[in-house]
């Protein structure tokens, strides 16, 4: 099967704007987590991650320059501001240009600018900044991109899933180069939402664990170049080999009680990225803390027979990125394979689902070849995605 | 062997088409909700859960109901039907909703059943479940019906043996404004049910244009 | 306890858009989850928002739930409980 390189990546959340500085973050053990009191947002402190605003602004400003626009930092909105920056750290350091014509952009978001809505806010931005092509638009004319960008919005595996479709169109010859990139923000219309489901946690979120009390709303972007080519420095590759989609077709919010979906998901990736189950070394889950979520999970796990495979979830560090999840935590899982590091499962301690799986307890340094992302969500979707080093 | 559009529904302008019969005709439509309960009992549909779903799922729900009355989607191996939807306005109708819940801080009563259809793939959620439907999925966001997308989208599926069918289309609501376009895709040869009034199209661009333009 | 029934029924039908069904239809006895009404988990959801909204009772741990939404009556019980309290 025709090779798909994963050649540059950026990660913006509570631990820092490039993916490099969320290694650190991630290395030091830190969970970007923390209860926020804003009335804006809740009346209720809740358990958040959020992205500096100031630093966002700052950075912002920054690139303005670099970029020829004649629009003003006050005319993109937040999020805007946020998948530009990703979409700049990731193409700063390769020589793709954006401009190329054998080159798509993918969006993945859940809401988009959906804060719009809030009556704060209906004279600043046109009211059209809500549709989400609106936002693609904007996106597209800062950058330059040549094609008309490609909207993903499929709840929670909005990213896994556009990374999967990235890598289709470039196997199938279609483009040369995908730039993918996800995002979501934190709102009171999203908070709100969970909150009436009950699912939101009093305290950072504890993926897995037998004391979980349900997911930590978190805000960020992710971006990933995808290239028909192997990258430039030669050393090592990073390759997406094989992914699935599939639906539990049980209940719009509540998870299959079987798992078995996800597992056709995960086995239907691997088989065609050419391994077998047991060449997986790392499985990073979906994990967001909610009861019936990662028992869910877990029992895919066990019924793929990974239950021996060192499983984390991301969601301890910067909480559920909606949109933004699926591309933010393959992005960590790419640093993971090239560090050679296995990332502790923040909020972690005591075993809490009934299948026994390995949830990495200790950051450690490990050969990490042939990786597993998953992602679930509501209306019943599964997606799975298979990453390779050579 | 190319891949061909065996069924297809469209639902616009008050009329209800299902492969070249017109079945439902409104002239004057008041609400959405008055006309898809008519149509809803009209073609005696039955699922308990209907006046549960939001405007975009009854839409979506509905046209696929039509869609595949007759086509015995039984014939497809388990997990081999893909669904593949999109629209402009994702789920703005539902938005608008639960934004209007959360307006007042004094009147603060955010709905769950109303929340969890903020998400416009929900309704592709209602169809796989109705159908028993574990295949792929996708919900895509464009700001006007992109069949060139659609059917790359659709044809990748089915090409590459992701899918061996696909039901896809167009399913896109805004108050009382909505048109549903959807179309059952499979490869020549696969069994199609034949029917009298409506032969199999070929899976193009321009025949996916003409069907959002039926009239 | 009949009348706050009668009145529960009717806000239940709205609540839960239980279109095709009429207050006729409710046994006040039987129970609301899994046979009856078939109601699910975003139901009971909806069922505390009912209660805080029309009643200015809030259900602090949703575990409770399932003994007082088990039937209409246990409901309408558990509210002239409370609001006597009050």
């Amino acid at each position: 099967m025709k090779p798909v390189y994963a050649i540059s990546e950026n990660i913006i959340s509570s631990l820092g704007f490039t993916a490099s500085e969320n290694a650190d973050g991630l290395l030091s053990g830190t969970s970007g987590i923390s209860i926020h009191q804003d009335t804006a947002l809740y009346f209720n402190p809740v358990a958040l991650s959020l992205v500096d605003t100031f630093q966002t602004e700052q950075r912002f400003e920054a690139i303005l320059d670099n970029y020829k626009t004649e629009h003003k930092s006050g005319s993109y909105t937040r999020l805007e501001k946020m998948l530009i920056l990703s979409i700049a750290g990731a193409l700063q350091d390769i020589s793709v240009r954006a401009g190329n014509p054998r080159l798509i952009l993918i969006l993945s978001t859940t809401k988009g600018n959906i804060n719009l809505l809030e009556d704060r806010f209906t004279a600043k931005f046109d009211h059209k900044r809500i549709y989400l092509w609106a936002l693609a638009s904007v996106i597209r004319d800062f950058f330059g991109f040549a094609n008309t960008p490609l909207i993903i919005s499929n709840a929670c595996i909005s990213g896994v899933m556009a990374l999967i479709k990235a890598s289709r169109l470039l196997r199938s010859g279609k483009y040369d180069y995908a730039v993918v990139a996800g995002g979501d923000i934190a709102t009171e219309f999203v908070i709100s939402g969970f909150q009436s489901f009950q699912a939101l946690s009093s305290e950072p979120c504890k993926p897995f664990d037998l004391n979980r009390k349900g997911l930590s709303l978190g805000e960020g972007c992710g971006t990933i170049v995808l290239s028909a080519n192997p990258p430039d420095t030669g050393s090592t590759s990073i390759l997406l080999a094989g992914g699935a989609v599939s639906n539990d077709a049980n209940h719009i919010s509540g998870p299959s009680r079987t798992g078995e979906e996800l597992s056709m998901a995960i086995n239907t990736a691997i088989r065609e990225s050419g391994f077998v189950n047991r060449d997986v070394d790392y499985i990073s889950a979906h994990g967001t803390a909610t009861p019936f979520n990662d028992e869910m999970e877990a029992k895919a796990i066990s019924l793929s027979r990974m239950n021996e495979v060192p499983v984390n979830s991301f969601k301890g560090y910067w909480g559920h990125t909606l949109g933004a999840s699926g591309i933010m935590e393959s992005a960590a899982l790419i640093r993971s394979m090239k560090m050679n590091c296995l990332f502790r499962s923040a909020g972690y301690e005591t075993p809490g689902v009934t299948e026994t799986i390995n949830v990495i307890q200790e950051t450690t340094y490990k050969p990490v070849n042939t990786c597993l992302k998953t992602a679930s969500g509501f209306g019943g979707c599964n997606a799975a995605l298979v990453f390779q080093k050579t | 062997m190319d891949n061909q559009i065996t069924a297809y529904t469209y639902i616009g302008e008050g009329k209800v088409v299902v492969n070249k019969r017109l079945i439902f005709y409104q002239e004057k439509i008041a609400t959405f909700a008055e006309f898809i309960r008519a149509l809803y009992k009209q073609e005696q549909v039955s699922y308990p859960k209907f006046y549960k779903m939001d405007s975009l799922s009854k839409l979506g729900f509905i046209s696929a109901e039509l869609l595949l009355r007759n086509e015995n989607p039984g014939r497809f191996k388990p997990g081999s039907l893909a669904v593949v939807l999109a629209n402009s306005s994702s789920s703005l109708d539902t938005d608008l909703a639960h934004q209007d819940s959360i307006r007042n801080r004094s009147a603060y009563f955010p709905s769950p059943s109303v929340f969890v259809y903020t998400l416009a793939n929900i309704v592709i959620g209602e169809i796989c479940i109705r159908n028993g439907f574990k295949g792929e999925n996708a919900f895509l966001v464009s700001e006007k019906f992109n069949p060139a997308q659609l059917q790359e989208y659709v044809s990748d599926l089915l090409d590459n043996g992701y899918a061996e069918a696909c039901i896809c289309g167009w399913v896109e609501i805004l108050g009382n404004n909505f048109k549903a376009v959807m179309a059952l895709v499979e490869k020549e040869g696969s069994g199609a049910v034949i029917k009298k009034e409506f032969a199999p199209l070929p899976f193009t661009e321009a025949t996916l244009n003409d069907l959002m333009n039926v009239n | 306890m009949d009348e706050l029934i009668d009145k529960l029924k009717k806000e239940i039908i709205a609540q839960l858009n239980l279109e095709d069904i009429s207050e006729g239809d409710i046994n006040p006895d039987a129970p609301l989850f899994g046979e009856g009404l078939g109601l699910d988990s975003i139901d009971a959801l909806e069922l505390i928002v009912l209660l805080e909204k029309n009643y200015g009772i809030k259900i602090e741990d949703p575990k409770d739930g399932k003994k007082i939404f088990y039937s209409i009556r246990t409901m309408a019980e558990f509210i002239t409980e409370h609001q006597k309290k009050a």
